[in-house]
């Protein structure tokens, strides 16, 4: 038996999950077992983006926690189980179902629970409290049977709610008690516009409603008298009216409760009880309950510190935060009120563009002390630096919430930041961990991403976090050479440039006007990829073979031994019997390994460099087409077999799928790009992993970008949802487009996202809302591409000259003796070394 | 020992790449520049690939050298003597080819 301590977590919510993985990632994790309590059915998922669940999102995909996790940290976690009773003076939690634990340290983040007013008819079939994703289930259940939907409450989370019952179809109302909506973080001014822009949005919105009562409807299921005698008719009602601190365990065990709900904490995070612990939103400092995540978070850190040995302490949180709520931007700092005694205000009010801007500083006019943004959010970062920091105002504080009329920027410059400046809220990196991280040699913006997790969060610090790291490259003298080799200095997005303005069709042209030398694999290989993703010619011209390499030019893909594999397309996974057939006989014919793929297609290995005409002649004869597995393009479009066998398919999978691969076969690119299809939200097809994944919901079709399994899995990013076809293949024409002439060499879609300045809100302007007025040149480019497709096996079969090139010796008609196979489970393999040179000696 | 063998017409070279020729037991990788009225012949074996490949790689310059880089490893090797360019203890074997009106000859005892 183990003489460690026990230590016991109740609660697996989002500061709970937070303060397991610390304490995980901290070097006192073998110092404790661990055990923890989850009430829920779901370990900890992400409640700040709920409403995603109804976008497509889920409960998975809302996860906080690692596949295999508790596991392998040896945390024992009892799921769907309440902790109901801690017996301080034996140390003992005892849950619901009977688990009894003794604790040397126990750890309270039960959370906080929806408020619901204490008024009659509350507990009306159909009411419900917004805060889980049982919640949720509930809430999607009742909304089939409604049509107006109302949410009680008009703050951050209440507007959340506001647009997943839009996103349900119901006719959506807001009843706030107040006179404003986000009562705590905007002022009159901001809150009159946000209310304007949800209205817009075709949302009501009542304020200074304060309901009385709810009884039976007379057009809907319920009425909602308000004291002002109005009333309001609806079928559905979420209460959002704040959160309640889940302290109930913690009184019945006689710790100190605050007078207004919480458990009483002190700097250390500790409760009355010198071993009890409380984070998140169920305790109480100072008086204050935290509703946000990044306090809770900050708490948790504190304890394990502490628990390390530390003297870390929780000194209060700022509250500020930026929010896109259905499109609208909102930014709140500090003090939005200028409750500070002698606080001045700043107002900037734009009624055509819809933006509003609110100041407050200090008596002297030097310091930052809060601000309200809505409709332009764009100044947040540099406004929370001023505040957080306590930086000196420029001498016209006004000039940033002014629009700029000229080019010159009164944004915060980052050198100007100390080094203890929180770049990223969510994962408290500093601008000291960054430039650590940079003098480490996390030179972009992924690798700093990867390393310091900055920006992974809520991505609202992306752009401070790239203007950081421009800045500190600079003074380190760091020139980051983005020269793609030796013989051209440009990047790989300034050839494709120079190809498309020039109107250049060959390497030779290009190398002679623009670059020096005789060119390398790098140079070669880019720009004739790039030829291709724009001309769209034939890869094996005359003047273009010299720069494939070598899967290009053999239009097959080069195996360990020299041989090579030949793919034939299978457009989303579908084949006849006779194809299959067809495919059997030639493999058999030529003695070729086969292996059905991830890609759903059947590979044939083996293959020597003078078999692949006589193959591919038989295969186009059956019927089929070059794969593009040799080539940096389009590979497969995988896809489920969708509604038209399947009991759950929503839509024809199959059918999209092979529409999509037939638009886009051919198209090169600078890396691999693969998509899938699934016909419902089960996602069989793994879309989500693809860089083009599409999944049928009951509104249409649903696009995520980006996505990528190999080495570093990356989910792809929710795009555009309930899409009709027509604007489906629309934005996926204008997604990879811009991918073809933005990226760099070898850059994944993935990659290229999350290296891109503004992310996927960017992509979303430059696709979605054409922020750079070029959709319609994207799509033409495509078009010519999709036009111009040809068969490249069947050009090359067609042309004799082109098929000398697939001797293996011009000077004979032998083959390479080199090559050996030996058989292993029914088919060939290439001989190892030793088997090789058994086998050469027996012959000589 | 000096003795051109006869493998090839200038046609059968492929600008700009290289094709591979079969000389008795010898796989011989030849590279034709003919910007340059360059041609370079160089063993086919790849030693980090152990396979004979060379041939099939792409060709052109490293700081004015001109090299092949191979298909499987991408390391690049001198056309002129076969020294590669990422590992000195690691060459391959280089020949003598000269282009005699038409005709492409190789001669395995002899330099270029």
């Amino acid at each position: 038996m183990s003489n460690k301590q026990t230590l016991v977590v109740i609660g697996n919510g989002m500061v709970g999950q937070n303060f397991l993985t610390s304490l995980m990632a901290s070097e006192i994790k073998d110092n404790y077992e661990v055990v923890t309590f989850c009430e829920e059915a779901l370990p900890a998922y992400d409640r700040v983006h709920l409403s995603e669940y109804f976008a497509g999102k889920s409960a998975e995909d809302l996860s906080l926690v690692e596949e295999g996790f508790f596991e392998n940290n040896n945390i024992t976690i009892h799921m769907g189980d309440k902790a109901s009773i801690i017996d301080r003076s034996s140390k003992i939690v005892i849950s619901e179902k009977g688990v009894e634990i003794a604790y040397d340290k126990l750890v309270l983040a039960t959370g906080s629970s929806a408020f619901v007013p204490p008024i009659p008819g509350n507990d009306r079939e159909g009411c419900i409290a917004y805060r889980t994703i049982d919640d949720l289930d509930e809430m999607i259940s009742a909304a089939k049977t409604s049509k107006v939907g109302a949410v009680v409450g008009g703050g951050l989370l209440g507007l959340e709610a506001a647009k997943a019952l839009q996103e349900l179809d119901l006719k959506t109302h807001v009843v706030q008690f107040g006179p404003r909506l986000m009562g705590a973080q905007l002022d009159d001014g901001g809150a009159d516009l946000l209310k304007k822009k949800i209205e817009d949005l075709g949302v009501s919105v009542l304020t200074n409603k304060n309901t009385i009562q709810i009884v039976d409807g007379e057009t809907c299921k319920h009425k909602m008298i308000f004291a002002d005698n109005s009333e309001l008719e609806t079928d559905l009602i979420l209460y959002s009216a704040g959160i309640r601190p889940r302290d109930e365990i913690a009184e019945a065990c006689g710790l100190e409760i605050a007078d207004r709900g919480g458990i009483v904490i002190n700097d250390q995070c500790l409760t009355s009880d010198g071993d009890i612990y409380a984070i998140g939103e169920c305790a109480s400092w100072n008086n204050q309950t935290f509703g946000l995540v990044a306090p809770g978070y900050a708490m948790a850190r504190a304890v394990v510190n502490q628990l390390a040995g530390g003297s870390e302490e929780f000194t209060g949180a700022d509250m500020s935060t930026k929010l896109k709520l259905n499109g609208v931007d909102v930014a709140s700092v500090g003090d939005p009120h200028a409750t500070t005694p002698g606080s001045l205000v700043y107002t900037y009010q734009n009624g055509v563009d819809g933006i509003y801007k609110r100041l407050v500083v200090s008596q002297d006019n030097k310091l930052l002390l809060g601000a309200v943004l809505v409709g332009d959010a764009s100044g947040y970062p540099t406004l929370l630096q001023y505040y957080l920091n306590g930086i000196e105002l420029p001498a016209n504080p006004d000039a940033l919430i002014l629009p700029s009329r000229s080019d010159e920027s009164v944004g915060l410059g980052p050198d100007a930041l100390p080094a203890s400046a929180q770049i990223c809220s969510c994962f408290d990196v500093t601008k000291g961990d960054i430039c650590t991280s940079i003098e480490s040699g996390c030179t972009t913006l992924g690798a700093l991403k990867d390393d310091t997790k900055a920006a992974t969060g809520c991505g609202g610090c992306a752009a401070l976090l790239k203007s950081v790291l421009d800045c500190e490259l600079e003074k380190a003298g760091i020139e980051v050479n983005t020269d793609i080799c030796e013989h051209f200095a440009y990047t790989r997005q300034d050839l494709y440039n120079l190809i498309m303005v020039e109107e250049i069709k060959t390497f030779a042209e290009l190398l002679e006007k623009h670059g020096s030398g005789k060119g390398c694999e790098i140079c070669k290989q880019t720009i004739g990829s790039i030829l291709a993703s724009y001309w769209n010619e034939y890869v094996l011209e005359n003047s273009h073979v010299s720069v494939q390499d070598t899967n290009d030019t053999f239009l097959a893909n080069m195996q360990k031994d020299g041989t090579y594999s030949v793919v034939p397309r299978m457009t989303g996974g579908e084949v006849t019997p006779e194809g299959l057939i067809a495919i059997g006989q030639i493999a058999k014919k030529y003695g070729l390994y086969t292996k059905v793929t991830g890609g759903q297609r059947v590979d044939l290995f083996g293959a020597r460099v003078d078999q692949l005409p006589p193959i591919w002649q038989e295969l186009i004869d059956a019927g089929f087409e070059s794969g593009h597995a040799y080539g940096k393009s389009l590979r497969t479009v995988k896809s489920c077999v969708g509604s038209t066998w399947c009991r759950f398919g929503v839509d024809d999978s199959v059918g999209l799928a092979v529409e999509l691969e037939n638009r886009y076969k051919g198209l090169r690119a600078p890396h691999k790009i693969k998509f899938a299809v699934s016909g419902c939200t089960r996602e069989c097809a793994e879309a989500q992993s693809k860089d083009i994944g599409i999944i049928a919901v009951e509104g249409g079709w649903n696009l995520y970008v980006c996505g990528n399994g190999g080495m570093k899995p990356r989910h792809g990013d929710l795009f555009a949802t309930n899409l009709d076809k027509e604007t489906l293949i629309k934005y996926i024409d204008r997604v990879l487009t811009f991918y073809v002439q933005t990226a760099d060499r070898m850059q994944r879609t993935s990659v290229w996202m999350e290296n891109m300045e503004g992310g996927l809100d960017y992509l979303k302007s430059v696709v979605i809302d054409d922020k750079l007025e070029i959709c319609d040149k994207l799509e033409t480019q495509m078009q010519r591409v999709v036009d111009t497709y040809q068969c490249e096996w069947k050009t090359t079969i067609a042309d004799e000259n082109k098929l000398k090139r697939f001797r293996t010796f011009v000077n004979s008609d032998k083959t390479d003796e080199n090559i050996i196979f030996v058989e292993e489970r029914g088919q060939i393999r290439p001989a190892n070394v030793e088997e090789r040179e058994l086998a050469l000696a027996e012959e000589a | 020992m000096s003795q051109w063998v006869d493998v090839c017409s200038v046609d059968d070279l492929v600008a700009d790449s290289g094709v591979c020729a079969l000389i008795e037991e010898t796989q011989v990788a030849i590279f034709y520049m003919p910007q340059d009225d360059a041609v370079f012949a160089i063993n086919n074996y790849d030693p980090f690939g152990k396979v004979h490949v060379l041939s099939r790689g792409l060709i052109g310059d490293i700081k004015g050298e001109p090299m092949v880089s191979s298909p499987l490893y991408k390391q690049h090797f001198n056309l002129k003597t076969g020294d590669c360019f990422e590992d000195d203890t690691v060459s391959v074997d280089a020949y003598g080819v000269r282009i005699t009106g038409e005709r492409v000859e190789v001669n395995l005892n002899g330099a270029a």
